[in-house]
Order: structure tokens, then C-alpha cells, then sequence
């Protein structure tokens, strides 16, 4: 085993163990906390693969997070108010099961992120930035206005929506079932790095000449990664609207896309545990600094500062070093 | 004559007032090395970006196995068979020199939209991969780091990334640049017999091998082929030799 491998699991034995034992603790707060972890992670993850592998600086994944949380939004609060989401072709009334609106917005932060990829993607470098900090920009003027739903206020969904087997509105339950998808899309993302095509846009991001070279379109495949990258983060978004059983415009403002792209610096961009560990600090900071002082971000400014300038490879890279060569 | 692999007809290229190409024809036919020389400026990287697809020439044809491919991307000539070799080494600095040719499969195979196997678990990608380190003297460093090879052998691996691809033609663009006498020797030997696999259309500073390994020369001075012919041909045309060789002879 690798030492990043051997950080990996102690990683993943304390989002085991931590929660377990606040269980028994009867500390509800922090299993709440964990949960957020977990899905703040589950977002990072998703950016991760477009910032990480593919080299796609975005700043609007907040779009994607956003998304995942007004589907759950939206498909809950019809079923919330007795009000049909559409009457034809046929009735649907809107859904409260947890696997239902996983897919749609899985779907739609697909769909959404191949157009703006499709537009963004011509673009490069700070101009990359901008263009997907615009495209953030007007999904959040366009939440604030939209009155059918909540508009600036948000909407309230008063009880948490079904999984299958389980309680989800017991706190244990809702963080196993958080932990369960973050690991499952935690080893999907590392497969892919390993895979073919994660060879092909590790290589489009050090080199696209020499990919071309080869017979390939970078455009293709960074495109292929900004539509994984979506769909993660906004199925993040889902669960996340979810555990505060609220959803917002802030989740698709600016400061959100800036805030998912903090926990995968801050951990380690392109490290498959980086924005878990990204997370956690985060989280960690936002609790313990949070209560001292309403200004913890200064602090969390140092400490992303030190980060950048000081350490490659984030947080992971700092105890680790160099990224091993694939094994 | 057999017909020509690759081929270009009256290729012109300005960049402003400086035209780097000036009705540059020149061809390359099966089997055979075909080098490109000239002094620095004479547009030798012009012309091969133009022939790869990475530069678009303002008039003229260009021609691989008899196809008009003058507007083709890059990457549809590569597809094409076309594998070329960089002068500034265009390499994954991060992965390793094994990676770095399992793309070259990658790309050849068109089946790079797979998402889930690992690709350096798949044997047939591996033992072509490493076919074709051997074959490049690079066996040994396989599980090396790209950025930690010396610039000899990144010259090896671009090589190496070529073959990967089992191409129809090979356009080198000065494959001996740094690779000190030996290992010049040793990468004239293999290329001598890689022209029987493909052609090579070679654009190269060390008259040494070119001399050892050319069936043709051409000389580009000032972005005009200013002559084209046997290595003895060149080596006997005066205006080559008052352009190019004299300081030489």
C-alpha cells in the first residue's frame, strides 16, 4: 500500500468512526456535521474531476450544486403542496423518494453541464474562469427571481424525502446513506482515473498537442469530464438541500462555486481523497473558528494561503509528498 | 514511380510580409527516408505543422495515401496514419514513460471513451506498449516519471509514442536533437530500419545521419525548396552548397 493509500483509509476509517461515536455519544450536532462533510466532499469530488484530471479551472459549479438541490426542491414541494408538477401528458404529482430525484438531478446537472461545456469549453484559462463564473451568475439571478419557488426566500421542504429501507430522518441513518454514495462515486472516480479515458485527459491537460497527436480530441474529452464533474456535484446538491431540508439561492451563488473549489485546493487538486480531506478541514474550521469569531474565514484564509504557497498538492500532498506514479 | 504516401503540392504559407512557405512540393514514397534541410528560419517547423494539421496553409494541396487532407484536424490525420514526432518534446511530465505510450494505444485504438477498466491492466494495450519501449531502448525505464528522463530519452519516448501507433507515416521533426553521439547512433540504426514499416519524412540538424540515412534530401532555404534529390545530388549542387553546406566541405 501506498502512504497516500494509507492516508486514504485513516481518512475513511474517521468519517467511520467519528459519527459512530458521536452516535453512541448521543451527540446529534456532530453527526449532523459529518454529514455535511460528506456531501460538501461528495461536491469537491465531483469539481475534482474537472479540476483535477481534466485541468478545468471552474468556477461555477455552483450551477450544478444549485441544480441538485432546487430538483429536490422542486420535486418535493408539489408533492409538499398538493400541487401536480405537470397534468399531461401525464399527472405527476412530484416525488419524495430519495433514489427518484438522485436520477433527475444527476440528469439535468448532465444535461446542463454539456451545454455550458459546450460553450465554455471553446474558451481557456482566465477567460475559462469568467465564462463559467457568468454562466453561476445567471442561474443565481435566475433562482432569486423565480417567485414560483420561493424566489430569494427559498424553499422549505418540512420533511425529509425517502430512501428505501431506511429512516432518513433519523441523523445516523442519513450519514450512512451520504457516506455510502460518497464511497461508491469515490471509487467510480477512481477507476476512472485509471481508466483509458482518464489516461487520455490527464494527458489532454499536460499536453493536448501530444493528444492530438495520437488521434484524439481534447475538446471531446474535457467536455466527457465537465459532464461527469456535473453530475456528481449536483447530485452533492441534492443530498445537500436534503440534509438542511432547504434549498436556496446561496447554493447557486458565486461564493458556493468558490467554496467547493476551496475544499479541493485546500486538500489537493487531482488527489482522488483530496476534497474529503478538503472538507473536513473546512467543516472542522467553520465549526471550531465559527464560534470564536464571525470573521473564521480570515483564518481560513491564512490557512488556504499557506496551503497554496507552501505546500504541493494540498493538504494529502503535505503528508504524503509527491503523487506516486500510478500503481 | 510508385505513388506517393505523403505529398504536398505548391504549399504557401505567409505569416505578414514574411512568407515561410513558397510552393513547397515535395513527396514521400513508400519505404524510403526522406530529410528535410535547411538553415534556422527556413520554415522547416512550418512546413511539418502544415503537413500535421497544426498550421493551415494559405494555398496548396496536402496528400496522405492519395486522400486530400489539406483541411483535416490534427487529430483526423493521426487517425489517418499519419504519427509525428516533436522537436520540443510533447509529453505527459507527470505520468510515467508507460502512460505516456499507452496513449499512443489509447489513441490508435479509438477506444478512449472507456471509463472503468484500468488501462495499464489491459495486456494487449500493455504488451504493445511494451513493444515498443524495447524497441526504443526504453524498457528500463518504464515505470520512470516522464519529467525525470533525460532529453535524450524523450526524444526515445516520442519515438516510442510513434510506434504505438502503428502508423502509415512517420514525420519526425529532429529525432537526434540532444541525444549526444552514441545515442545518435544508436536511434541512426533503428530508424534505418523503420523506413520498411513506414515511410519517413525527417527533419534533422545532424548531417551525419542524415547523410547515412537519407534516400532523398531536400533542401527549404528561405521557406523555397531550393533543390531536391539523391544524397550524392545534394552534395554535389552548388547552390546547396553555397546556401547550406559550404561551411562543410
Amino acid at each position: 500500500m501506498t502512504r497516500e493509500g494509507i492516508v486514504n483509509a485513516l481518512v475513511l476509517v474517521c468519517l467511520v468512526l467519528v459519527p459512530g461515536w458521536a452516535f453512541y455519544a448521543g451527540e446529534t450536532f456532530t453527526i449532523t456535521l459529518a454529514t455535511r462533510v460528506v456531501i460538501l466532499a461528495l461536491a469537491a469530488v465531483g469539481l475534482n474531476i474537472a479540476l483535477g484530471l481534466g485541468g478545468l479551472v471552474s468556477l461555477g459549479h455552483a450551477v450544478f450544486f444549485g441544480l441538485g438541490g432546487y430538483t429536490m426542491g422542486i420535486l418535493a414541494y408539489h408533492v409538499q403542496a398538493y400541487e401536480p408538477l405537470f397534468e399531461w401528458p401525464f399527472l405527476f404529482e412530484g416525488t419524495k423518494s430519495m433514489p427518484a430525484i438522485w436520477l433527475a438531478a444527476v440528469v439535468l446537472s448532465a444535461l446542463t453541464a454539456f451545454v455550458i461545456g459546450l460553450l465554455c469549453l471553446r474558451t481557456s484559462g482566465a477567460y475559462f474562469i469568467m465564462i463559467t463564473l457568468a454562466f453561476g451568475q445567471m442561474f443565481y439571478f435566475f433562482s432569486i427571481s423565480w417567485s414560483a419557488y420561493g424566489g430569494e426566500d427559498g424553499l422549505s421542504i418540512y420533511v425529509r424525502n425517502g430512501f428505501p429501507g431506511l429512516n432518513t430522518l433519523d441523523p445516523i441513518q442519513f450519514y450512512g446513506l451520504c457516506f455510502c454514495v460518497l464511497v461508491v462515486v469515490l471509487w467510480f472516480a477512481s477507476r476512472l482515473n485509471r481508466s483509458r479515458f482518464g489516461l487520455a485527459l490527464n494527458a489532454a491537460r499536460q499536453s493536448p498537442e501530444r493528444v492530438e497527436a495520437v488521434g484524439l480530441r481534447p475538446f471531446h474529452l474535457r467536455l466527457t469530464a465537465f459532464v461527469i464533474s456535473g453530475a456528481v456535484t449536483g447530485l452533492a446538491g441534492a443530498l445537500f438541500a436534503d440534509l438542511n431540508r432547504f434549498v436556496s439561492p446561496a447554493m447557486f451563488s458565486w461564493q458556493m462555486s468558490g467554496e467547493i473549489m476551496i475544499l479541493v485546493i485546500l486538500g489537493g487538486v487531482g488527489r482522488l481523497y483530496g476534497p474529503v480531506v478538503g472538507a473536513i478541514v473546512f467543516v472542522a474550521l467553520e465549526h471550531v473558528l465559527g464560534d470564536l469569531s464571525d470573521y473564521w474565514h480570515i483564518y481560513l484564509g491564512l490557512l488556504l494561503l499557506t496551503v497554496v504557497l507552501f505546500v504541493r498538492g494540498g493538504l494529502i500532498g503535505a503528508v504524503t509528498g509527491r503523487r506516486a506514479a500510478h500503481d | 514511380m510508385t505513388e506517393a504516401v505523403l505529398e504536398t503540392r505548391d504549399l504557401c504559407k505567409r505569416f505578414g510580409a514574411l512568407e515561410v512557405s513558397k510552393d513547397v512540393s515535395i513527396s514521400l514514397r513508400p519505404g524510403e527516408i526522406h530529410a528535410v534541410i535547411g538553415p534556422n528560419g527556413a520554415g522547416k517547423s512550418t512546413l511539418i505543422k502544415q503537413i500535421c494539421g497544426a498550421e493551415k496553409p494559405d494555398d496548396g494541396r496536402i496528400y496522405l495515401l492519395g486522400e486530400d487532407v489539406t483541411h483535416l484536424s490534427v487529430d483526423a490525420r493521426a487517425r489517418a496514419g499519419l504519427a509525428r514526432t516533436f522537436q520540443v518534446s510533447a509529453l505527459a511530465m507527470e505520468d510515467t514513460v508507460l502512460e505516456n505510450a499507452a496513449l499512443g494505444v489509447v489513441g490508435a485504438s479509438g477506444k478512449a471513451f472507456r471509463f472503468f477498466r484500468p488501462v495499464l491492466k489491459d495486456t494487449e494495450v500493455l504488451s504493445r506498449v511494451e513493444a515498443a519501449l524495447e524497441r526504443v531502448g526504453l524498457a528500463d525505464a518504464a515505470g520512470k516519471q516522464t519529467s525525470e528522463l533525460s532529453h535524450g530519452q524523450r526524444r526515445q519516448l516520442e519515438v516510442a509514442i510513434a510506434l504505438t501507433l502503428a502508423p502509415k507515416v512517420f514525420v519526425m521533426d529532429e529525432p537526434m536533437a540532444g541525444l549526444g553521439a552514441e545515442g545518435s547512433k544508436t536511434m541512426t540504426g533503428f530508424l534505418d530500419g523503420l523506413r520498411h514499416e513506414a515511410p519517413i519524412l525527417l527533419v534533422e540538424h545532424d548531417m551525419d545521419a542524415v547523410f547515412a540515412l537519407a534516400d532523398r534530401i531536400s533542401v527549404l532555404v528561405y521557406g523555397s525548396i531550393i533543390a531536391s534529390g539523391t544524397v550524392e545530388e545534394i552534395r554535389a549542387d552548388p547552390a546547396v552548397r553555397e546556401a547550406y553546406l559550404g561551411d562543410l566541405s
